[in-house]
């Protein structure tokens, strides 16, 4: 499956980048995922737990970062193995652009899986690899995204129910700021 | 009277008692002492280097006996392909090896690569687990699409098969110049490009395998979902693991349906025997239903593009295809056979055309490799033809049934050589087109047309008329095209010393019904009770040999090789009865149950006589021997001709695209019934296959080959609320003119006739609701697909 989007991330291009080369952003970024190690000459070892419709699984796997010019674009991608789940394995071309609010961030996803997840869960796979998509930005902004520009409190706690574990807000931004 | 025994009985199935009852004994409902539990590893992507076996990853885990790969096999055979196609330049067909464990590469996702032996079921599938996951296989991309398949000649499914054909083929190669002119000079030709949906059989219960070996005497025992023990026999034995066929005992015991997806060896049997010898204790394997959805030999699977020619009346020209026909990863046993002679073989249909040519070219995919599913290329051809009819009949504004009519084979040409090789016998096909007109009321449609419009639903008629040929055969002409088997079957009847009788057949029944129709024709034939008869198949230690079942060839062939065996009783029966009656083997009769001397009241019951050949105290010794069994084979003379009409009518919900099938009127012409309940439960069951593959069912692969309709949530069975009550007939009866007991074959009927009545219907419904421009939909007619067809 493919996926295309964007964002408008209320933080400059310098900051979003520093973030996307962060392994701790993109452990708190990537929902469900339990542990994170590496470099980005590397790769990094991930750890992610999911449950996708009937099936639950624990990937292990390989984060990679790839086709790196700064500040401008990146390759992240990656496979899982999920053993008798099956395997999942993805990868997003993300492009940075300096615009008047901050950055906007544009993504092209593509995702697939294999074995039981996809013998299984193939219905429901699109929704899945979108909300995936969707938790991850969300989780991504809101990291680097200062916390007095955060809108609506209702708003954002509405936000974080689609992960229990998201960080709070802006932390990234308190962290290098 | 309906009688109530013996030939045209409706006697219950005695088989359902233990069926209906829980008492059936399956493969797997067996426990054996010592046995241990086979788990296969295979692979989750569809193409892939196999780089490394995580077997060290097994050693040590708890309870684990072995590990085989395919190394283990890399110096035994191959499962072979039984039927050897050439292509159209008079090349044979490219057959790459099928190894028991795949080697070097995987082929499609479930293709197995290890298998782990271990002392319980949980312990072999904890080990599998952790091959697979210390397993390194490089992916490569996937070869799914047919089309790209033979258009990308560098992403090869077989190293060594540069454009992922297997063979060209061409029926009949000398009409093709004749057919392409009179298509060129017709003053119409319609034409219809079309997919048959790929299927997966889904049998009730799943592949089981249990492998023995005795070490005191080298013997092997193979209990498995066998449609054909002899068949698997001669496959493992000889083809695949080199034991002496008289080493190996092949048992396949009750079985619980099968569709053609168990006539095939499969590697697990080979597997299960060769651990059984290493371990020297029993070794069983079943599937999960995961590993029936990806390693099952799928059905169908055809891309076609069809022509047809005709005058401005109606009157066929020529038929022309060319098919794309998936064979998946690797050659199953008759994949070879399907889309060619069990297809091209049938492409003029029931039809008086004289120019019929047919291209078909089999394509490897890294796909579950596709066979004979019920029907088995029969239902591809009848689809192909009665869908371009329809079209060609609203092309030129034409009476459906009027231009079937005008076309069908008329009694008097009987019998017919088609443009396709076969030779019909015998056949009425107005016959049924009538007695199908009349059951479905043809001339109120218009008010049941209405009645359903008011109700807010579009409603379609929808007609097939529909031939196939069963019983496969003879041996020496199949042989020159190809065939690596003979296509006889054989039956002992062993009449007992108290009279009774056990007949040993070789065919199989996995929910046919042969235990009861089998002895209701020898209870007919020799006047005895049918209770009296036991029938014995399924054991190649208990039966004499056999073909098994499939191809609706069990009753055409097998029965008609019992048949022979009871003449043969018979025979040696009047000489023991001319001895006690002290009369001339000549004036002895045979009828109701007695030998009798002609004209006179003398007499001997077929009890006596079979007590005096065991008990032969007054019996002709020096010129007969004791006993009573004889043995028969047969190979008959010509395949039988099975031929009918079917009428369907759909309601189409206008808003949402759903089809519902209101009615569903069959008149076929079996031949000679056996017995009227079996052929109607056997109609019954293939029209909902039929049903289902229109409706419902489409195994669908991603681009990378992953099978995403691997279980029951994604892949839609019929159920009982997707098929109408059906109405049957099989009054329109023209004996087989070749075998004894006149009979055709009713197995594969339904799933072969019905697909196009249903999607004939549903167009109808369309046009006449106003939705012109929807000529075609592919199967599954789903109501996604109606629905966007409607609004397009």
């Amino acid at each position: 499956m493919k996926l295309t989007d964007s964002r408008d991330i209320r933080a400059e291009p310098g900051i979003v980048w520093q973030a996307i080369l962060d392994p701790e952003v993109l452990k708190a970024c990537i929902p469900g995922c339990q542990s994170m190690v590496g470099s980005v000459a590397d790769g990094y070892e991930a750890v992610v737990k999911q449950k996708v419709g009937p099936v639950s699984a624990t990937f292990t796997g390989l984060v990679h970062l790839t086709d790196i010019v700064a500040p401008k674009s990146i390759r992240i991608s990656g496979e899982g193995k999920g053993g008798v789940a099956g395997f999942a394995k993805g990868g997003a071309n993300v492009t940075l652009e300096p615009i008047p609010e901050g950055t906007r961030l544009s993504y092209d996803v593509e995702a697939s899986v294999g074995g039981k997840i996809a013998q299984l869960g193939s219905r429901i796979i699109d929704g899945f690899a979108k909300k995936m998509a969707d938790d991850f930005f969300t989780r991504f902004q809101d990291a680097v995204e200062s916390p007095e520009e955060e809108p609506e409190p209702t708003v954002a706690e509405g936000e974080a129910d689609s992960g229990a574990d998201a960080p709070k807000k802006g932390w990234f931004k308190r962290l290098i700021g | 009277m309906p009688k109530d025994h013996g030939i045209g009985a409706a006697s219950k199935r005695r088989e359902d008692v233990r069926f209906l009852t829980g008492k059936g004994v399956y493969t797997d409902d067996m426990n054996i002492a010592g046995q241990a539990h086979a788990v296969m590893v295979r692979s989750n992507v569809a193409h892939g280097r196999i780089v490394s076996v995580g077997t060290a990853a097994a050693e040590g885990m708890p309870g684990v006996l072995a590990v085989f790969t395919g190394e283990d096999f890399a110096a035994v055979g191959g499962n072979p392909a039984g039927w050897l196609i050439n292509s159209r330049d008079g090349t044979p067909m490219r057959e790459p090896k099928r190894p028991v464990l795949a080697h070097g590469k995987v082929r499609h996702v479930g293709d197995a690569y290890a298998a782990v032996i271990a002392e319980t079921y949980q312990q072999a599938k904890d080990a599998a687990q952790a091959i697979a996951d210390a397993s390194v296989i490089e992916e490569l991309a996937a070869v799914v699409n047919m089309a790209d398949a033979v258009a990308n000649a560098s992403n090869r499914v077989h190293d060594e098969i540069p454009d992922n054909l297997c063979f060209d083929w061409g029926w009949i190669e000398d009409n093709r110049a004749k057919v392409d002119e009179a298509i060129k000079n017709a003053p119409h030709v319609t034409t219809l490009e079309l997919v048959n949906n790929r299927l997966v059989p889904n049998a009730m219960e799943p592949r089981a395998s249990i492998g023995e070996y005795s070490p005191g005497t080298g013997d092997y025992k193979l209990t498995t979902t066998s449609q054909n023990p002899h068949l698997t026999r001669l496959l493992v034995a000889a083809f695949v693991m080199g034991i002496p066929e008289n080493k190996l005992q092949v048992v396949a015991p009750d079985v619980g349906g099968g569709f053609g997806s168990k006539i095939y060896h499969y590697g697990e049997e080979a597997l299960v025997l060769a651990a059984a010898k290493k371990l020297a204790r029993p070794v069983r394997w079943t599937a999960e239903r995961s590993e029936s959805f990806l390693t099952d030999a799928h059905g169908r699977d055809h891309v076609t593009k069809i022509e047809l020619a005709s005058d401005k009346e109606g009157n066929f020209i020529a038929f022309r295809t060319e098919t794309l026909a998936n064979v998946g990863a690797y050659l199953s046993n008759f994949s070879t056979a399907t889309p060619t002679f069990l297809h091209g073989t049938l492409m003029s249909g029931p039809y008086k055309v004289p120019n019929v040519y047919v291209n078909v070219k089999t394509v490897f995919t890294n796909t579950a490799p596709v066979d004979a599913y019920r029907g088995a290329g029969r239902p591809e051809a009848t689809y192909s033809l009665e869908r371009v009819i329809d079209k060609m009949c609203r092309e030129l504004g034409l009476d459906p049934f009027e231009v079937r009519r005008k076309n069908l084979l008329t009694p008097d040409q009987f019998p017919y050589q088609s443009p396709v090789g076969l030779m019909y016998d015998t056949g009425n096909y107005q016959a049924t087109l009538d007695k199908v007109m009349e059951m479905a009321d043809v001339t109120g449609f218009e008010a049941r047309r209405a009645a359903s419009a008011a109700k807010g639903r579009l409603r379609g008629m929808g007609l097939s008329t529909w031939i196939e040929a069963c019983g496969i055969a003879p041996s020496n002409l199949v042989g020159v095209l190809g065939s690596r088997v003979g296509l006889y079957d054989a039956a002992t009847v062993r009449v007992n010393a108290t009279g009774n009788l056990s007949v040993m057949v070789g065919a199989h029944s996995h929910g046919q019904g042969h235990e009861t129709v089998f002895a209701q024709i020898v209870a007919d034939k020799l006047g005895v009770p049918e209770s009296s008869v036991e029938i014995v198949h399924g054991d190649t230690a208990r039966i004499p040999f056999g073909m098994g079942s499939y191809g609706s060839r069990s009753l055409a062939v097998c029965g008609t090789a019992m048949d022979k065996a009871l003449d043969k009783i018979i025979a040696k029966g009047k000489k023991i009865a001319a001895h006690m009656l002290e009369a001339a083997e000549g004036d002895i009769t045979f009828g109701d149950g007695k030998f009798s001397v002609a004209g006179t009241d003398k007499a001997k019951t077929f009890g006596e006589i079979a007590f005096s050949a065991y008990v032969p105290h007054n019996y002709p010794l020096e010129t007969l021997e004791p006993g009573l069994e004889e043995t028969a084979f047969y190979d008959p003379a010509n395949f039988t001709y099975p031929a009918g009409a079917y009428i369907c009518e759909v309601e189409v919900d206008e808003g949402t695209g759903k089809v519902d099938v209101v009615a569903f009127h069959c008149a076929d012409d079996f031949g000679n019934i056996m017995n009227p309940m079996i052929v109607e439960g056997q109609v019954h069951g293939g029209v909902g296959q039929g049903i289902g593959q229109a409706l419902l069912e489409f195994t669908t692969y991603d681009e990378n080959g992953q099978l995403l309709t691997g279980s029951y949530m994604d892949y839609p069975m019929p159920r009982a609320e997707d098929v109408p009550f059906y109405n049957v007939d099989y009054s329109c009866q023209t004996p087989c003119t070749h075998n004894p007991l006149g009979v055709k074959g009713c197995g594969e009927a339904g799933a072969i006739g019905s697909p196009p009545a249903v999607v004939n219907a549903v167009i109808d419904a369309l046009q006449r609701g106003g939705h012109t421009h929807v000529t075609h939909i592919d199967m599954p007619v789903s109501p996604s697909r109606v629905w966007t067809a409607m609004n397009a």
